[in-house]
């Protein structure tokens, strides 16, 4: 258990910069998840903690230790990768106790460990079992049993959950999340699936192409985005972005007015007569007349007309025109709405979105 | 013609493909073995197709008097010694081409492929010379070291597929979980190439054991068993020796090969990286 630090962590692979001047200090125990696109270099950032990648430059401390070009098995690190890495050769017990006995735990040791490991993830049973005998959730959990196995300082995973079906991913996220609870390890866990890093991540650190973008815990990232990429990837449906002028007491999109209140256009003076980037997530909206609206302080109204409703048991996600554009209000339950009807879409002001149109990034 | 009699005519016309095909590659073996222990009389008879009466003279006398067993033996430490080195050499080399990338990789892939487009006898004749030079004329060592060029290539290419076809993941849990990239590398790698390993050496075996022209130039009185039989068969003693000392001959080189090759078949399909598991 220790604090990783990364500093100017930079990775090329010839002219194509992985990793782009990285700074991130993950405190000791937390559990920490790098969110991204696929590509945006956080499993090259989690290689090179690992080890199995050499920085083009930068360093990586582990507390005070400079571990930058110490090789793997110098760090006291785990790590549960995207295919497990469950070894095909080895029963579910060798595979578990393999890292101690490299170690050189003694006989009675290493059992009293893989029992704990594989008590702990509830694979007792399979312990004679060889790996293909084994559904993908169960190498899952024989991957995660090696990797806490050995106590490690640090523990990485490699979007550990991606392989999985829909309802076993969403029963380990819970699991996972507990067993790191439980065992108060420094956690690095990559993934580019979003609700799994809102629901798991103490803090989430947002990448793109090579660039550290945000970061902080889930409901800030969530609530106040830096930048229309961290606003458009964390939320499902994603942020509405509409493009915007600011006039004196209102945004004037195309065919549509979004009139907000004095203090909040006072804080887009310097931008008065420009264009830029309004932002609104679907939940933080409602359609006049349904859904209620008590919890919000300050609203705004904006005439649209329904294009589409799409059901989806517990929420309906209503597609709205509003002049030349198409938002998407998200109403919790389900509502019968009849296309091409004309109604009122009710902004939550305290939580709307700003950004500039060149630099993408926030002004409110 | 209807559908029904169009299907049973393809069925018939892809059976007798296949009987065709297993025909002309049994049949020769069959008359082979059949003839290589006939009766002088009963090869001799012209109203007999398939003998009746057997004696093992000839293939004990191939073996015995003229040389064969030698031969075998001399085969057999040729072709281990064509696996230990082309493999010291091959699988390093595999090994960096599946797993490195590197400048110019795909060029020493296909220089690799290019050295067995040269004919052996382009090969052949500079080595005498060479080995002349070296005194590895007529020495089991330069039959295999020459054999190490022909096999090379293909151990390096076979041994990169098997390589490549171990998931690159499981190196690396073993070097987070404490080992060194050669310890991963021993303990992990190895153990689950082996059967594609094996059935490599039992190709570099296969190909050693039948090769003939090198064999012959390179050795006159340490000869492997093709050079040997060539020398029995084509007459060393001046004439051709008789038929049945031919099929003898030649019953003697398949069996070994039969064999290999009946241990081989499982592991025939991991060879090219197929299936590992």
């Amino acid at each position: 258990m220790v604090e990783v630090r990364l500093e100017n962590l930079t990775k090329k692979f010839g002219d194509f910069t992985a990793v782009n001047k990285l700074n991130l200090t993950i405190k000791d125990g937390e559990f920490l998840v790098l969110l991204g696109p696929s590509g945006c270099g956080k499993t090259t950032t989690l290689r090179m903690i690992a080890g199995l990648e050499e920085p083009t430059e930068g360093k990586i401390y582990f507390g005070d230790r400079d571990v930058t070009y110490l090789p793997p098995k110098d760090r006291n690190i785990s790590m549960v990768f995207q295919s497990y890495a469950v070894w095909p050769h080895m029963t579910v017990y060798d595979n578990i106790a393999f890292p101690l006995r490299i170690k050189k735990f003694s006989k009675q040791e290493i059992d009293k460990k893989v029992r704990w490991a594989a008590e702990l993830l509830q694979i007792e049973s399979l312990l004679d079992r060889y790996p293909a005998q084994l559904s993908g959730g169960q190498r899952q959990r024989v991957a995660v049993a090696r990797a806490i196995v050995v106590e490690p300082d640090v523990l990485l995973m490699d979007e550990p959950l991606s392989n999985l079906d829909a309802k076993l991913r969403v029963a380990m996220r819970a699991e996972i999340k507990k067993l790191q609870q439980r065992l108060k390890v420094t956690t690095i866990y990559v993934t580019h699936d979003q609700v799994e890093a809102m629901t798991m991540g103490d803090r989430i650190a947002v990448m793109n192409q090579g660039k550290l973008l945000q970061v902080g815990p889930p409901t800030e990232v969530y609530l106040n985005p830096k930048s229309v990429f961290v606003a458009t990837f964390i939320g499902a449906p994603e942020m509405n972005i509409l493009e915007v002028s600011v006039r004196e007491n209102y945004l004037e999109g195309r065919g549509f007015k979004i009139e907000l209140p004095h203090d909040i256009m006072d804080l887009l003076k310097d931008y008065m007569g420009k264009d830029v980037l309004f932002g609104i997530r679907p939940e933080h909206m409602i359609i006049e007349g349904i859904g209620e609206m008590a919890h919000m302080k300050r609203t705004t109204k904006v005439k649209g007309r329904v294009d589409f409703v799409e059901a989806l048991g517990t929420d309906t996600i209503v597609h709205v025109v509003l002049g030349d554009e198409l938002i998407k209000v998200k109403l919790p339950g389900h509502i019968p709405l009849e296309v091409g009807k004309e109604v009122n879409v009710v902004m939550d002001v305290e939580r709307i979105h700003v950004f500039d149109k060149s630099t993408e990034e926030v002004i409110i | 013609m209807n559908d029904k009699t169009k299907f049973m005519l393809k069925k018939v016309a892809f059976y007798a493909f296949i009987f065709t095909v297993v025909a002309w590659i049994l049949i020769p073996i069959i008359v082979s073995a059949l003839y290589a222990f006939s009766t002088k009389q009963d090869y001799y008879d012209p109203h007999k197709i398939i003998p009746t009466h057997f004696t093992t003279e000839w293939v004990k006398t191939i073996l015995f008097t003229l040389g064969a067993w030698d031969g075998i033996k001399n085969s057999v430490i040729v072709a281990v010694l064509t696996i230990v080195i082309s493999f010291v050499l091959g699988i390093p080399a595999g090994y960096a081409i599946a797993r490195y990338a590197f400048k110019g990789k795909d060029t020493i892939k296909l220089s690799i492929v290019a050295l067995r487009m040269f004919p052996i006898p382009v090969m052949a004749i500079p080595l005498v010379v060479l080995y002349i030079k070296l005194n590895l004329i007529d020495t089991l060592l330069g039959v295999a070291l020459a054999h190490t060029a022909m096999a090379l290539p293909f151990v390096i290419l076979i041994t990169s597929s098997i390589f490549a076809g171990v998931d690159k993941e499981l190196e690396e849990a073993a070097m987070v979980f404490g080992l060194t990239r050669f310890g991963a590398f021993k303990s992990i790698t190895l153990p689950l190439a082996l059967p594609g390993l094996a059935a490599a050496a039992m190709f570099t075996f296969v190909m050693s054991w039948n090769e003939v022209f090198v064999a012959s130039i390179l050795t006159l009185k340490n000869r492997t068993l093709p050079a040997q039989i060539l020398s029995i068969v084509a007459g060393a003693a001046g004439g051709a020796a008789p038929a049945y000392y031919k099929f003898a001959a030649a019953f003697i080189m398949i069996l070994p090969a039969m064999l290999f090759i009946f241990f081989a078949r499982r592991y025939l399909v991991t060879m090219w990286g197929i299936t590992l598991r």
